[in-house]
């Protein structure tokens, strides 16, 4: 059994990534921010990506919707998507694949919203320009797609600025499901907000996900979010995925040093205050060899004597 | 202000506290050059840090705590109150503006590392300017040399990285490089504004143990503003809880958490994600606490022989044992209901639904 074949439940994968290596082109050196990552997401699987800021995990969601651009370069492996091989679909196949097929939602919704129009037109352009919608028709599906986030669809006369941060965030989730995608990709959709707003947020993705039963690639820093939200999850470190298994078990049983540090990053809010450590300050993890199957459906980079060097010199490095 | 318990807390330490906020409340005017109209962004806090004590303040963005720091760390010119150190009102030693002195008491530590240290220095030149300002470097260069390097210890960095850039450290230790400069001014209180937030999580356990250990081993007392309730909870002595500008709860941390008194408290502790408890939320609960922040019409601590329940005034009841220090602002007391639109005011059209959209508006 490969990674790849492993996924919640038993269906057909959605989207099938394999070997995807990333590469950013310098002038003189080049860096490789993605490194032969495979994973793969069931249908109606929430599957989650898990590292630190720079490990590659919003460069791996930006390849799967082609958005990578210069000096960003794939540089090996294949994305599927329902049997479609995304890195070679031409400009007008990608155009109906976006947003209709794989829908993404980013970190700061202020940045993906346009400040000048209303959330009203927003939502009606997506309905008109993917769907064929008239102008009317288009008007009462974005109230419903409102209602659907509960927001008031009275609210489509609004501009951005004038929602709250949480709103405005469900608004843009409003209109990633607009044209019901098979795949919902969360880049940190809630890092910026507060935890209260935090909680309803992911409780209403988890509604609409049980609702529209699409599969979700949930990208966060946050591990207890994570284990919550997702059914499976892979954790990321330098372009490489070092741990993926079952939320549930990489929450009690994590098994790599760097999924045990980054578990341990998370105080508990119950429980003796017992002293954590993390990840001490400057240590690297090196040549990270392919994952192997440690138990049932429970993949770890190896660390043998030589395989994974734990580096606390090269502080020059830690830095980036 | 005449809140008893707070005298009895000052009474009970054996020495002053090591900073003391009474009564600080803070406006900011708004609209035109001629409004009158102000928002009130801190009301009436008081708040005691004893010597070697951490205390965690906690609450959403926009409550307030982040102004509170600014005024204690007088970046911000508060309206009224009080805030003493050692005993002394600051606000009425340098009437208009931190003196030297108030600095080498009170050292703050931002929360961005990326932007606190000027790029073009190397890391010696920070550790060493803050001793030669506060001449705390000791009279020959032997000793000086001696301090820098004894400080990139205390903070866990090695000492040849005093002739780094900060460009050559990562975010954790850029942090370290923060506390360190606050800690060469020998500080009575460090105030720590999010000193976590933006760093790796990996390494952001690393700062919260220091500054555990700074409390621990040099006695230092901290303020430590964050919206981590978990954090808080792993490094905090006590914890105070802050919704509108006001304090609505304080207590010893591990205790403020696990028996949260207050609805607002309740609805924070419940929205912490936390998989050792995951699906356990319930919507309705949920509608119930934010009715309850907001025009709650019972006190839970009704029938309280200390304090009577009043609507008007800012009653603590005291929660459990009074060894932990436990206490709550009366639910009956809701200033800010009365003002329009703000905080958790509920949803009218949909009562039974999580009213989530008022929450949000007043988080905006």
């Amino acid at each position: 059994m490969t990674i790849s074949q492993v996924s919640f439940g038993s269906h057909e994968p959605v989207l099938d990534v394999k070997d995807l290596t990333v590469k950013y082109i310098g002038d003189t050196r080049s860096t490789t921010a993605v490194d032969r990552v495979s994973f793969s997401i069931g249908t109606g699987e929430v599957f989650g990506l898990a590292g630190e800021s720079g490990c590659g995990k919003s460069t791996i969601a930006n390849s799967i919707m082609r958005l990578l651009k210069d000096p960003a370069k794939i540089a090996g492996g294949s994305i599927s998507f329902g049997g479609k091989d995304v890195l070679a679909m031409s400009p007008e196949e990608l155009r109906r694949f976006r947003w209709q097929d794989v829908a993404m939602v980013f970190q700061s919704a202020l940045n993906s919203l346009n400040p000048v129009l209303t959330i009203g037109e927003q939502i009606v352009d997506i309905f008109t320009t993917h769907a064929g919608y008239s102008r009317k028709e288009s008007l009462r599906r974005a109230g419903e797609l409102l209602e659907l986030v509960r927001i008031d669809p009275a609210r489509l006369k609004s501009y951005p600025h004038q929602l709250s941060g949480g709103m405005r965030q469900r608004a843009v989730i409003a209109m990633a499901v607009a044209l019901k995608p098979s795949l919902l990709i969360l880049d940190e959709p809630t890092t910026a907000l507060d935890v209260v707003v935090q909680q309803e947020i992911m409780a209403q993705i988890k509604d609409l996900q049980r609702e529209l039963g699409f599969s979700v690639l949930f990208i966060t820093h946050d591990m207890s979010l994570m284990v919550e939200l997702s059914h499976r999850m892979a954790v990321m470190y330098g372009g490489r995925i070092v741990e993926t298994a079952r939320a549930q078990d990489v929450y009690t049983n994590p098994r790599h040093p760097y999924t045990q540090a980054l578990m341990g990053a998370f105080p508990p809010l119950t429980g003796p205050r017992v002293p954590l450590t993390g990840l001490p300050d400057g240590v690297k993890f090196r040549n990270i060899p392919d994952l192997t199957e440690a138990a049932p459906g429970h993949f770890v980079a190896p660390l043998g004597a030589d395989a994974a060097v734990i580096d606390s010199e090269d502080l020059a490095g830690a830095a980036r | 202000m005449s809140h008893s318990l707070t005298s009895t807390v000052a009474a009970s330490a054996t020495r002053t506290p090591a900073l003391e906020i009474r009564g600080l409340g803070k406006s900011f005017p708004i609209g035109g050059l001629f409004s009158r109209e102000s928002v009130r962004a801190l009301h009436g806090v008081d708040l005691t840090i004893n010597r070697g004590e951490i205390v965690a303040l906690v609450g959403e963005s926009g409550s307030g705590k982040s102004t509170l720091a600014r005024c204690v760390a007088r970046l911000e010119k508060p309206t009224c109150g009080a805030i003493l150190i050692d005993g002394v009102d600051i606000l009425k030693r340098d009437r208009f503006q931190a003196s030297r002195a108030f600095r080498s008491q009170l050292q703050m530590v931002f929360q961005d590392p990326f932007g606190s240290l000027n790029p073009a220095h190397r890391i010696e030149h920070f550790l060493r300017r803050s001793l030669a300002i506060h001449g705390k470097g000791g009279g020959s260069a032997e000793e000086t040399v001696q301090r820098l390097e004894e400080l990139m210890t205390t903070v866990g960095l090695q000492a040849d990285m005093l002739n780094s850039y900060p460009h050559e450290l990562s975010g954790g230790q850029r942090q370290r490089v923060a506390i360190a400069r606050a800690l060469a001014v020998e500080p009575q209180v460090i105030l720590a504004d999010e000193p976590t937030s933006m760093l790796d999580v990996s390494v952001r356990i690393g700062v919260l143990n220091l500054m555990r250990k700074l409390r621990d081993e040099q006695g230092i007392s901290m303020l430590y503003i964050t919206h981590d309730l978990a954090s808080a909870r792993y490094v905090a002595d006590r914890t105070a809880v802050m919704f509108a500008g006001e304090l609505v709860e304080e207590g010893e941390s591990l205790d403020l958490l696990s028996r949260p008194a207050h609805p607002y408290t309740q609805l924070l502790v419940s929205a912490v994600p936390d998989p050792a408890r995951a699906g356990s939320y319930d919507p309705v609960r949920r509608a119930e606490l934010r009715q309850a922040v907001m025009a709650s019409t019972t006190c839970a601590f009704d029938g309280d022989a200390n304090q009577a329940c009043s609507a008007d005034e800012p009653v603590r009841h005291q929660v459990g044992d009074p060894e932990n220090r436990h206490w709550v602002r009366c639910h009956l007391y809701r200033p800010w209901a009365g003002a329009a639109g703000h905080a958790l005011a509920g949803d009218p059209t949909q009562p039974s639904r999580p009213a989530s959209n008022a929450q949000e508006e007043a988080s905006a």
